[in-house]
């Protein structure tokens, strides 16, 4: 059993001074993200959808630095468990539903990548691949054009631990390293790479004890607490914005789910450690806090599960109802005209 | 008009690009105080600072892909690989990425970079300062490929890469940087990327070839014309992608006959391509073998004189296979 981490049940607050509508913004912003997931899940296995590759257990890290960002203005390279990420800074649920569907209209590819897939100008979010880490390095050029620009704007890159090991994680933060670059690396520790664990990937206890070898700050942090992660990237942001370069972030955290729709982890890890793991779930952690703090209610929680479940309903039956792409969409856009230049 | 090096209308390029709008900037290992292993950019650093003449970390991998996200966050790059040689850890960047980026948005965002990468045998490199990359990349759809062959398209071509919405390769014939030399006009301008030109008129051949194959192209061209009386039509190919098919074929459908001539290891090398749509799209105007003349298939331009010699095309050997194509 894989039990490198130690996380508690409760919620670190320390320095955390947010309105009670933004602690239940993340809450709604969580448990949405948990139930369109789990919804995408059923729709795999009703056989309506190909593929999904979920986020579920990741919603802490992911809501709290979202939340942290300047939306809409910072960059945000996130991958492909980011999607309680990508919906705070703006993404659907019905454009979820499209992609999973792969029907047209579909935002971020026009249904030509597989859904996860992050992408959106408006919203910051650049333009994933399938790849691992070949954002990172990317991340490093984004940040230096803020630089070179003199803006105040950060780039937050987002990958899982497995990604680590690729080249292309360690040139990007060395380039971030060399130029103090406004640049935060998010890495979603859940300790298994598919199927692979993190003492294969690694012979460091941390990620972010790598920090010190790019010359820059490395922090650890409890994922499935949403305040800490909150807190975390809110602290690496103040440093990028004021010159003091990037940040290596490490959130500890855990899949308690298969790694995609393809993946059976009962070949790999046993069902104690899984059951451990969601004790520790970063929603009901958030809940129990938001209870005990008397900022949530049980109405309000019956609401929200509510409101949250007609907006995954009425997505998914737009995007049942969308047509597919025409065939013939799969010749174009190959080259940009000149007046995008 | 003044005559300036191939490598010195390159730098005018840049210059001048640099001087006009201020999201280009370079990067790449030596280009900054040192002004480039081979000089490409020699002052520039001084002229523009050390912000925008950026030495990157020996690090192919990152010079492209950090000018992927800064193109991305619209900048306009231009990256310098030293030796075309030493691009493959930037492989996945390129194909999967930088070429990618465009499609796989649905038109939301492109990467308008430049990557310059000096290519080509000749020089006593041997095998991993030789090379000839550009088919690997040809095949990708999203990238953009030109080879200049003369200062004045090295000029205009390099310019018009940095102006180009998409990702842009500019292989530069290395053993040409001062060799060939040409008229640059003090004017501003650009040659557009895809369009290949005719640089010689003739009826009995035609010869295609791109980059150092093309200046010893237009010197074969000039001994069988002198010694042999056969007129070849030279086309430069220039922009290998996307490719001027409309060129390519009109003097084919003229001369009935092609040599296509590049330095790139013979199996599936570029001029493989030209053949496969020359036959396809031109049959009832052959009037010969489509001929090949390229480097054999062996791993790459060894270092000694005599094997270099051997592995690499030449005046000489370009101007045999012009006769033998015109006498069949």
């Amino acid at each position: 059993m894989v039990t490198n981490l130690e996380t508690s049940q409760q919620i670190d607050d320390a320095g955390i001074d947010l309105e009670t509508k933004t602690l239940l913004e993340m809450y709604w912003q969580m448990v949405r993200a948990r139930r369109l997931d789990e919804r995408t899940w059923v729709l795999h296995r009703q056989g309506k959808i190909a593929f999904h590759i979920s986020g579920i257990g990741h919603e802490g890290v992911q809501v709290g630095a979202a939340m942290a960002l300047r939306r809409g203005y910072d960059y945000a390279h996130l991958y492909y468990r980011d999607l309680a990420f990508a919906l705070v800074l703006g993404y659907t649920p019905r454009e979820w539903m499209l992609s999973v569907f792969g029907k047209e209209g579909e935002p971020t590819s026009g249904a030509r990548q597989m859904p996860s897939h992050w992408s959106n100008k408006k919203q910051g979010i650049m333009p994933a691949s399938s790849p691992v880490a070949t954002q990172v390095p990317q991340a490093a050029g984004m940040a230096l054009a803020s630089k070179l620009r003199g803006e105040d704007r950060v780039t937050l890159v987002s990958l899982g631990e497995g990604s680590t090991s690729e080249g292309d994680f360690y040139e990007g933060l060395n380039w971030a390293g060399v130029h103090k670059l406004p640049m935060i690396c998010l890495v979603e520790n859940n300790i298994y790479a598919i199927s692979v664990p993190m003492h294969l990937q690694m012979a460091v206890p941390n990620v972010a004890d790598r920090a010190p070898m790019f010359g820059i700050e490395g922090v650890v942090v409890d994922g499935n607490d949403v305040l800490a992660s909150y807190r975390a990237i809110k602290e690496a942001l103040e440093r990028a914005r004021s010159g003091g370069g990037p940040t290596l972030v490490e959130a500890k955290t855990y899949r308690p789910v298969p790694h995609s729709s393809d993946d059976d982890d009962r070949t790999y890890r046993s069902r104690d450690e899984v059951e451990e793991w969601k004790k520790r779930d970063a929603i009901k952690r958030f809940e129990t806090y938001l209870l005990d703090k008397g900022i949530l209610s049980g109405d309000m929680i019956e609401e929200i599960e509510g409101r949250v479940r007609l907006e995954v309903d009425e997505a998914q039956a737009a995007a049942e109802a969308a047509p597919y792409p025409p065939a013939e969409n799969a010749l174009f856009p190959v080259y940009a005209p000149a007046d995008e230049a | 008009m003044p005559e300036v090096t191939l490598i010195e209308a390159l730098r005018q390029a840049m210059d001048e690009e640099l001087e006009r709008d201020d999201r280009v900037f370079i990067t790449g290992e030596d280009v900054g105080q040192r002004g480039g292993v081979f000089r490409a950019t020699v002052g520039l650093f001084e002229k523009y600072g050390a912000e925008r003449v950026i030495d990157s970390p020996l690090a192919e991998l990152s010079i492209v892909a950090v000018g992927i996200g800064a193109a991305l966050a619209g900048m306009r790059p231009i990256c310098e690989i030293q030796f075309a040689d030493y691009i493959f850890p930037a492989f996945n960047q390129i194909v999967n990425e930088a070429a990618l980026v465009y499609y796989r948005t649905n038109g939301e965002y492109n990467v308008p970079m430049v990557i310059r990468a000096p290519y080509g045998g000749g020089i006593g490199g041997g095998l991993y300062h030789s090379q000839s990359v550009e088919a690997f990349f040809a095949h990708a759809p999203g990238l953009k490929i030109v080879i200049p062959s003369n200062p004045y398209d090295a000029k205009g071509l390099l310019k018009a890469a940095v102006r180009d919405p998409n990702p842009v390769m500019v292989f530069e014939p290395k053993k040409g940087y001062r060799l060939i030399r040409g008229e640059v006009p003090d004017h501003e301008y650009t040659v557009p990327i895809g369009l290949s030109e005719v640089t010689r008129k003739g009826d009995d051949l035609t010869v295609y070839a791109y980059g150092m194959m093309h200046y010893y192209t237009l010197q074969a061209a000039e001994m069988v014309a002198q010694q042999d009386g056969i007129q070849c039509e030279v086309v430069d190919i220039r922009t290998l992608v996307p490719l001027d098919k409309e060129t390519v074929l009109n003097s084919f459908k003229k001369t009935g006959k092609a040599l296509i001539v590049y330095e790139d290891n013979r199996f599936l090398g570029y001029g493989a391509e030209l053949a496969a749509i020359l036959s396809d799209e031109a049959f009832e105007y052959m009037d010969g073998p489509i001929r090949r003349l390229a480097g054999p298939d062996v791993p790459g331009v060894p270092f000694a004189h005599t094997m270099q010699d051997f592995f690499m095309p030449s005046p000489e050997k370009i101007a045999h296979a012009i006769r033998e194509l015109a006498a069949y």
